[in-house]
Formats: structure tokens, C-alpha cells, sequence
């Protein structure tokens, strides 16, 4: 198996304070893995890291597919101006950009797939209805509907299922799926951990540090999750140069690994 | 009769056609223009911008009086300086855009006035503030219409970009890096569209027609494209009866053809069938689903 992300003594972060503090690993291909942790642990930080919206302050990612096009990313917080007057169907359609770009036509084909893409998230019916009008639920599914059109062989969701109901997390959750079965790399960030333990073969567990990484089950143990609470959330403005260079060693990948501050009593 | 009213003194004054023609060709172009920064939220930029152009124009008009060129070339150079310095500074610092842009108008502002104020007299700075859509040579005309077609041809390559760049700027990023370009070239038009409008409406009024049509379409469209049509088809009917106005009334002429906008405006906001208060206030019974 080739990986699709390697993450190479990665900190990203903000003012030169990480977020993400020496993270080494790899993300296979085709793998469906959950990133969860407390807020402020670095979920999106690092999100933002793969798809290149932040630089990171030391480390690198490796891209299995250098192509930036064929990395999806549905971000916590859409900047999504929603009073802009546009309907549903051009929003989806905007999904077909590495197709079409910015003078490509939406031929026939094309439609074809809009129309498909807005079935497959129950939006069959909205496609005049202008984004304004949309609840919460309705703007996730479209967001799908685009992620559907982008055609990327790495998705990245964060926090997809917040604010949005069982139906719909269930219908959205069946995509996540339907990616996953066509080997696609699928990255989520969330919060519900029965959740995880029920649907994500393989998680991250983020603390700033990665905690642990590795089968579902032996990530999310007690231990591992106390730990994770306890680190601290703040920057600490006054805080020391890292010392370390490199990250230490860590477990090969698919055994839980460990960086960082050692759980405490 | 109707004729006399609304035709003859088209036919008849070579004055009357010139004025019709640049005014028509400002709409073509500004309108459209105003859409978007209707839509980006930028709508006293244009204004800002506006102000800012007037150094560079002055120090044309310094160096070789009243020449098109020269004052061209001036308000195109000010408009820029000030749209990168705003940017840098918004980008580089804690400023933010519409802090660093008011800055850099308003020192812009007062050095093109203490320019025209060394050199000329009353009368000049009138000119210059207030412009003269009456007094249009071939020159001047062939600027505007230039000026309105390359708006029209860079708008249309830059349109989907644009548009995404406006709506969703986190996946435009993501899918592209054409949004920056997109914005800037967007902002050149917005500069050059101010200082077309600059010799018909003058600095001040050019806003004018760039920003009421724009927020006439908005209460009678749901969609840009639409939006974008009925602006630019209002801001044409302004240009007409505002012509007409003048001609019979003798007001002045840039004034006159703002005032109809303005006009058209206040109706739409009373009338309009997105958002309108008529329609506010009684909105009809609901509907079943």
C-alpha cells in the first residue's frame, strides 16, 4: 500500500506557537480515518495543513498525488456568503472546476452528473431554490453534493455532522462510505466517539501532540482520552523555543503511537 | 410632439448624441461593476476609489492642462498606488482593508486638492469634481467606449472565478489560485471605470452610476446575471432621461442623470419584488409548503 499523506515531524500552528506539535505518521490510500480530540487540539489546524491553506512551522506533508486539485476539503466553517444570490445548482455545479476551470462549458454530460450528485444527497427538487433559503441540513447535504463533483481521491471533512440531524448525518455518512468503498482517502474530524467506534476502522487521536494513532480500539481507550483532555488548550504566550529538533521515534503505523507528554499519574 | 420631447433634441444636437453615446457606453461598462462590488460588500469602496483617483488626474491636468491623456494616465496610476499600498498594508499589518483604503483616499484626496489649487483656479477644480457629460469631444468618447468594452471582455473571462471568489472564497482557494488574480483584475476595472466616469459625471458622481443601478437590480433579481442586466439596463434609461431632463429643464447634467437613478432606486426600494417594503409589509398569505 502506498500512502496518500505522510506526515513528516509536522508542526503547523499559528505565530510561531503550534497547534499540531511534531506529528509523524502516514495515511494509507483508501483509508477511512477518524481525527478526533478536544477542541482546540489541532483537528482543523491540521486540515488546513493538508490542503494547504497554512504552512507548516517545521516538518513537511508529503503528498502521495502532488495535484492540490485532487484534495476535497469541506471546512468546519464555510466562509459560504449566503446572501450571495446563487442557486443550489450553480453552487453544486462549482464542484465540476477541475472540468470545466474558468471558461469550460457544463455540457451535457456534465449536467448529468450535477443531476446525479444532487440525487445522491436528496436534493433532487432545490436546484432553483437560491443558497439563502437553505437550513442547515440542506447546505451540508449541497456542500456534499459538490465534494461528490470534486472527484478527489482525498477527502477531508471537518466536523461534517455538526449541526445537522440523525437523517442527514446517516444520508451524508452513507457518501463517506460509498468514498471509502472506492478506495478514496477519507479524513474526518469529529466528536461523537461512539460514532467513531462504530463506523471509522482507524483513528488519530490529536491533543496538539498526537496521543495515539492506530485501530479504532486502541486509540480510544480511557487512558488515551484522559490524557488527551489534559493538555492544555492556551498558547502559552511566554513559552520557551521547542527544543526538539526531531520527534521521537514512533510505533510503526496501525500500532498506537505515542509523541510527546507521557500520561500523567 | 412626443418626438419633440423625447427624440429631437437628440437628432438635432451633436451635443445631445455625444452625451447619449458616452453615457450609454459608461453604463455598459460600470454597471455590471457595481454588481460586484454591490456583492462583495464593497460598495463605498468604488466611492473611496473615486477620491483617491483625483491626485493622479490632477497632476496630469498640472503638467499639460486639460489633456485626456495625461489626466488619464494620472487618475489610472493614483488608483492603482492606492489599491496595492491598501493592500499591502491590509495584508502586512493590523489594518484592516477598509481602515488602510481610508487612509490612503484621504491623503490621496488632499494632495490632488492642494495640486489643483497651486495651479488652477475655481472653475478647473468644479470641472474636475463634477465633469461634463455635455462637453464630450471624439477623444473622450472613444476612451469611455474603449474603456466599457474592455470591461465587458475582462468581466466575461473573470467571471467564474469572480463569482466563486465572491460566494465561497475558502473553496476557491482550494480548487484554484485564480481568485487573487480575479480580485485584482476586478479592482483595474474598477479604476478605470471611475475615471470613464470621471469626465462625464466627474469624481464625485461617478460612483453614482456605478452603485444605484446596481442596487436597483438587486430588489428586482435573485440571481447575478439578471441582476447584472437590469442594473446596466437601468443605468442606460438614467443616462437617457437624465439627458432629457437636463436639456429641457437646463439643471445640470451630471446631477440630473444620478438624480433619475436615484430615482429608479427609491422605487425599487419601495417596490421592488426581492425585498421591496411594499412587499415587505404585506407579503400576502403564506403558503401551504
Amino acid at each position: 500500500m502506498t500512502a496518500a499523506l505522510r506526515f513528516r515531524n509536522l508542526t503547523l500552528g499559528y505565530d510561531r506557537h503550534p497547534a499540531v506539535h511534531h506529528l509523524d505518521g502516514a495515511v494509507e490510500t483508501g483509508a477511512l480515518l477518524a481525527v478526533v480530540g478536544p477542541n482546540g487540539a489541532g483537528k482543523s489546524t491540521l486540515f488546513k495543513g493538508i490542503v494547504g491553506v497554512i504552512k507548516p512551522l517545521a516538518g513537511r506533508i508529503e503528498r502521495g498525488d502532488p495535484n492540490p486539485q485532487n484534495i476535497a476539503y469541506l471546512p468546519q466553517a464555510a466562509e459560504i456568503d449566503r446572501t450571495f444570490p446563487i442557486n443550489v445548482y450553480d453552487m453544486v455545479a462549482m464542484g465540476l472546476w477541475r472540468r470545466a476551470g474558468s471558461f469550460g462549458g457544463i455540457d451535457r454530460a456534465s449536467r448529468s452528473l450535477i443531476e446525479q450528485a444532487m440525487a445522491a444527497v436528496g436534493l433532487s427538487g432545490f436546484e432553483e431554490r437560491a443558497i439563502a433559503t437553505l437550513s442547515g441540513g440542506q447546505m451540508q447535504r449541497m456542500l456534499f453534493a459538490r465534494l461528490l463533483l470534486q472527484d478527489a481521491r482525498v477527502i477531508v471533512l471537518d466536523e461534517p455532522f455538526n449541526a445537522v440531524d440523525a437523517k442527514t448525518s446517516a444520508d451524508l455518512f452513507d457518501l463517506v462510505r460509498r468514498w471509502h468503498g472506492e478506495r478514496r482517502t477519507v479524513l474526518t474530524a469529529i466528536h461523537d466517539m461512539d460514532f467513531v467506534r462504530a463506523n471509522f476502522p482507524e483513528t488519530l487521536l490529536l491533543a496538539r501532540e498526537p496521543v495515539a494513532w492506530g485501530r479504532t480500539a486502541s486509540v480510544l481507550t480511557p487512558g488515551n482520552l484522559l490524557v488527551a483532555r489534559r493538555m492544555c488548550e492556551a498558547f502559552d504566550q511566554r513559552a520557551e523555543l521547542c527544543p526538539e529538533e526531531q520527534a521521537p521515534a514512533l510505533a510503526p503505523p496501525g500500532e498506537v503511537a505515542r509523541a510527546g507528554n507521557q500520561p500523567g499519574p | 410632439m412626443l418626438h419633440e420631447i423625447f427624440i429631437a433634441p437628440f437628432t438635432e444636437f451633436e451635443f445631445m448624441r455625444r452625451a447619449l453615446a458616452g453615457a450609454l457606453a459608461l453604463s455598459l461598462g460600470a454597471c455590471p461593476i457595481g454588481v460586484f462590488l454591490m456583492l462583495r460588500r464593497m460598495s463605498l469602496v468604488g466611492d473611496a476609489m473615486a477620491h483617491a483617483i483625483l491626485p493622479g488626474a490632477a497632476v496630469g491636468f498640472l503638467l499639460s492642462g486639460l489633456n485626456l491623456f495625461a489626466m488619464t494616465a494620472g487618475g489610472l496610476i493614483a488608483g492603482f498606488v492606492v489599491a496595492l499600498l491598501t493592500g499591502l498594508v491590509a495584508r502586512t499589518t493590523e489594518l484592516k482593508e477598509d481602515a488602510a483604503l481610508a487612509t490612503f483616499y484621504l491623503l490621496s484626496l488632499a494632495v490632488g486638492v492642494t495640486i489643483i489649487s497651486l495651479k488652477g483656479t475655481n472653475i478647473d477644480l468644479l470641472h474636475v469634481l463634477f465633469g461634463n457629460v455635455l462637453a464630450l469631444d471624439d477623444q473622450t468618447l472613444v476612451m469611455i467606449a474603449a474603456n466599457a468594452t474592455l470591461t465587458l471582455i475582462v468581466l466575461a473571462l473573470i467571471y467564474r472565478p469572480l463569482v466563486i471568489e465572491c460566494v465561497d472564497p475558502g473553496f476557491m482557494r482550494t480548487v484554484s489560485r485564480a481568485g487573487g488574480p480575479a480580485h485584482l483584475a476586478f479592482l483595474v476595472l474598477v479604476v478605470l471605470n471611475l475615471v470613464s466616469g470621471f469626465y462625464a459625471l466627474g469624481t464625485l458622481l461617478a460612483v453614482g452610476i456605478m452603485m444605484l443601478p446596481a442596487a436597483v437590480g438587486r430588489f428586482w433579481a435573485r440571481d447575478t446575471t439578471l441582476m447584472i442586466a437590469i442594473a446596466t439596463a437601468s443605468g442606460a434609461a438614467s443616462g437617457y432621461a437624465g439627458l432629457l431632463i437636463s436639456f429641457h429643464t437646463g439643471v445640470a447634467s451630471g446631477p440630473a442623470i444620478i438624480l433619475v437613478a436615484g430615482g429608479l432606486y427609491l422605487t425599487s426600494l419601495l417596490f421592488g419584488r426581492v425585498g421591496g417594503l411594499v412587499r415587505q409589509a404585506f407579503p400576502g398569505r403564506h403558503l401551504e409548503a
